[in-house]
């Protein structure tokens, strides 16, 4: 599908990798437009469920991307997200969820480069992949058993 | 068993504790769990492999609280959630008289927190035979097997919520589910919003579950939801050397960390 | 209507499922693959199972959809447009192969559902409804429809009830005007009856509702209610299975301007099921709300709608993690 151009939500901390895609920006860096950024004060705090959100409101793919570990604001926000990560991945795997569509970093305010990078690839990947069809499919599927009046 | 019944009778007798949380066989021949109050109910007492339903759910409700100071028939699976019950302020040790049973159905003599810990920590505490069967098959499928098989089951899901209120790690008086600002998990069963329950589910019960299979087998329509928790149960304990239960100072595996966890996808 | 009875045999029967779903939606039963029966739309004749006591869900699902979308609304600037749904749309159902309790729990349902205001949604799915009762060859331990005041071959609820004869074939019914269309429709399939003898299995009666009702009138503070409802842990597992409870929540799913309001069901069993907004839950605590429901079914409703509010199917107790077998608790209270 040559015209299919994905969508790709990010859920990035304020104090890294949002200060390095701000970098990417005043830099004049071109990268992919596939991506809506949502800024956190810290990757510890993106719950799990809005990833889950994210693919059920449309997204093709996701990036997840914070600050290397020691160097965040918080301290250990982090890692505790790196944890949780590594479970929820896990979980997601089992459950037959496409982890290729979801990319994990850790990216600097001084990477601005790096950043488009990460966007880059991530968005050729899920171009690769196509839409998340089955994922999409299950939002839409009428509830089961329910002779439908409409 | 007639150790554990005059064991009760004896706690009862002299106001040790005001109710033995036991097993005692229904009409239809399913064992059940028992609340004896008097030293003669204790001869309803019974233990054997009918005896499934992981007791330790009753220590945090009120109805059973209420009843005085409690002792508890205890296999390894409710010895471990009385740990973790322990260990997440849920629970104070001196509160409860443990009967531990081990796994040949004897009455252990479990004096204090310290005789149960070093119990369970001799114990086997892999996940259980019969579940690692279907948790082996589980992984040897492909991704979009996983994802097919896990749809057709959750699309039977009927959000009645007896995983959650079997599993006694499930305590919270308002579950997150039940919260409206914001609602996280769709009030009705559909298959997308019970696919997102069984994930937050799972991901609340990562590096608590102990293995007790009870939220599984109380499904009315018999998802086999426990093989979530217990896929995490082998995740935790491979990648964080961790099993749930094992001492009253536990910390929670996904409120702490250690800088050098390892994983290999994050670039 | 006077009923009549009619033979169909077995190969008449397969003509006759193949003929209704031409032109309507059948809910029957199945066995799946871990052998629980699970009712579903449109399986083959093949699939269809003709020898289960009790399906894992009732199919009150018929009448009384898990979920039930009320209507769509869209949020613009100053006001919210409702969109109705047309009621209309609702299809053709024949109800297949309903045990004579679930079938008599459609009864229950709209005496709830169509009773001093009617639900608009229910009734328009019993208006559209034909069920093909399958009388009872065998039952279980849990099976308790002789307490409640039917029995394996009860009639209520069924517009044309079918019963296993001794060879094989089967026995029809014809109960109502629905039923006797039905049969004008393919009078080849009925035969008149032969002397053969309908199987019916007995089940033994396990308390009497009457004197069960009786003795609730005076039993409200009794401390059985504690005692006999410690090990319930507060699941929905036998409000969702049971094919007569009713109740339901509203909800709204809002995404950006648009919506919808729906009912799911809901179970007075669960902790937050009375909670009001200002925190004070009047039925705070297990031993109210397991009262709530025995007192509902068995005092409350027998009382106010004159229908026991339970049929005896017995899924309640067959479902329950934790063994609260209603028929023990109410035959030991009818001796209190």
């Amino acid at each position: 599908m040559s015209d299919f151009e994905p969508k790709v939500v990010a859920f990035v901390c304020n104090w890294c990798t949002y200060a390095g895609a701000d970098l990417t920006g005043t830099s004049r860096i071109k990268y992919a437009s596939n991506v809506k950024i949502i800024r956190f004060p810290c990757t510890g705090r993106i719950d799990f469920m809005l990833l889950l959100k994210a693919f059920a409101n449309g997204a093709d793919g996701i990036i997840v991307s914070g600050c290397h570990p020691n160097d965040c604001h918080y301290t250990s926000g982090n890692f505790h997200a790196k944890r949780r990560w590594i479970v929820f991945k896990e979980l997601m795997d089992f459950m037959g969820i496409d982890m290729n569509r979801i990319t994990f970093s850790w990216v600097s305010a001084a990477e601005g480069a790096r950043w488009a990078e990460v966007v880059n690839t991530t968005v050729a990947r899920i171009r690769e992949l196509g839409p998340y069809v089955s994922y999409k499919e299950m939002v839409n599927r009428p509830v089961e058993e329910e002779v439908r009046n409409e | 068993m007639n150790n554990l019944i005059s064991k009760a009778k004896e706690l009862l007798e002299g106001k040790a504790v005001h109710v033995v949380i036991g097993y005692e066989a229904g009409p239809t021949g399913v064992a059940r769990p028992a609340f004896i109050t008097d030293p003669s109910g204790a001869d309803m007492l019974i233990y054997d492999d009918r005896c499934v339903q992981n007791l330790a759910v009753y220590l945090t409700k009120p109805e059973v609280k209420s009843l005085g100071r409690m002792a508890i028939v205890a296999n390894l699976p409710v010895m471990r959630s009385i740990m973790m019950l322990i260990s997440e302020q849920q629970l104070f040790a001196e509160s409860i008289v443990v009967l531990g049973i081990s796994d040949k159905g004897d009455l252990l003599d479990i004096a204090d927190i310290q005789v149960m810990q070093a119990y369970i920590e001799k114990s086997d505490l892999s996940n259980p035979a019969r579940d690692r069967e279907p948790l082996t098959a589980l992984n040897k499928l492909s991704p979009g097997e996983r994802f097919s098989y896990w749809q057709k089951e959750l699309s039977r899901c009927i959000k009645c919520y007896a995983c959650r209120q079997a599993c006694p790690m499930c305590y919270c008086t308002r579950c997150t589910v039940e919260v409206n600002q914001p609602q996280w998990i769709p009030v009705q069963s559909n298959t997308l919003g019970n696919m997102e329950w069984h994930i937050l589910r799972a991901m609340h019960l990562a590096g608590r579950c102990i293995s007790c299979g009870e939220c599984g087998r109380s499904c009315p329509v018999g998802i086999p939801c426990h093989l979530l928790t217990m896929h995490l149960v082998d995740q935790v304990h491979d990648y964080f050397n961790i099993y749930a239960g094992t001492s009253d100072k536990m910390s929670s595996v996904l409120s702490t960390f250690e800088p050098n966890d390892k994983e290999s996808f994050i670039i | 209507m006077e009923a009549t009875r009619k033979l169909i045999r077995r190969q008449s029967l397969e003509k006759l499922y193949n003929a209704l779903s031409e032109t309507r939606k059948i809910y029957a039963p199945v066995m799946a693959e871990d052998k629980q029966i699970t009712y579903c739309y449109n399986p083959s004749f093949a699939e269809v199972t003709f020898d289960h006591i009790r399906s894992t869900m009732s199919p009150k699902n018929v009448l009384f959809p898990k979920v039930e979308n009320l209507f769509y609304y869209t949020n613009e600037k100053t006001e919210s447009v409702i969109s109705v749904l047309d009621l209309n749309k609702i299809p053709e159902v024949v109800l297949w192969g309903a045990h004579p309790c679930d079938a008599a729990a459609i009864d229950v349902l709209r005496s709830i559902f169509c009773w001093e205001i009617k639900d608009e949604f229910f009734a328009k799915r019993l208006e559209k409804l034909v069920v093909i009762g399958l009388s009872c060859h065998q039952s279980d331990e849990y099976c308790f429809c002789t307490s409640t005041g039917l029995a394996p071959d009860s009639k209520n609820g069924s517009d044309i009830l079918l019963s296993r004869l001794q060879g094989g074939d089967y026995q029809a019914e014809i109960l109502t005007e629905k039923g006797q269309s039905i049969v004008d429709s393919l009078p080849d399939l009925f035969e008149p009856v032969t002397g053969e003898q309908v199987v019916i299995t007995e089940v033994k009666q396990k308390f009497d509702h009457r004197k069960v009702t009786e003795k609730l009138a005076t039993s409200f503070e009794h401390p059985f209610w504690v005692s006999n409802s410690l090990r319930c842990i507060g699941c929905g597992a036998c409000a969702y299975l049971c094919p007569t409870c009713a109740c339901f929540d509203i909800q709204d799913e809002t995404a950006g301007r648009k919506g919808r309001r729906y009912r799911s069901w809901d179970s007075c069993g669960f902790g937050l099921f009375t909670l009001h907004t200002s925190g004070h839950n009047p039925r705070s605590v297990q031993s109210q709300r397991w009262r709530q429901r025995i007192m509902h079914k068995f005092s409350y409703m027998p009382e106010r709608n004159e229908s026991l509010g339970c049929v005896g199917c017995g899924r309640c107790s067959s479902g329950c993690p934790v063994d609260m077998n209603i028929a023990e608790q109410l035959a030991a209270l009818q001796n209190i």
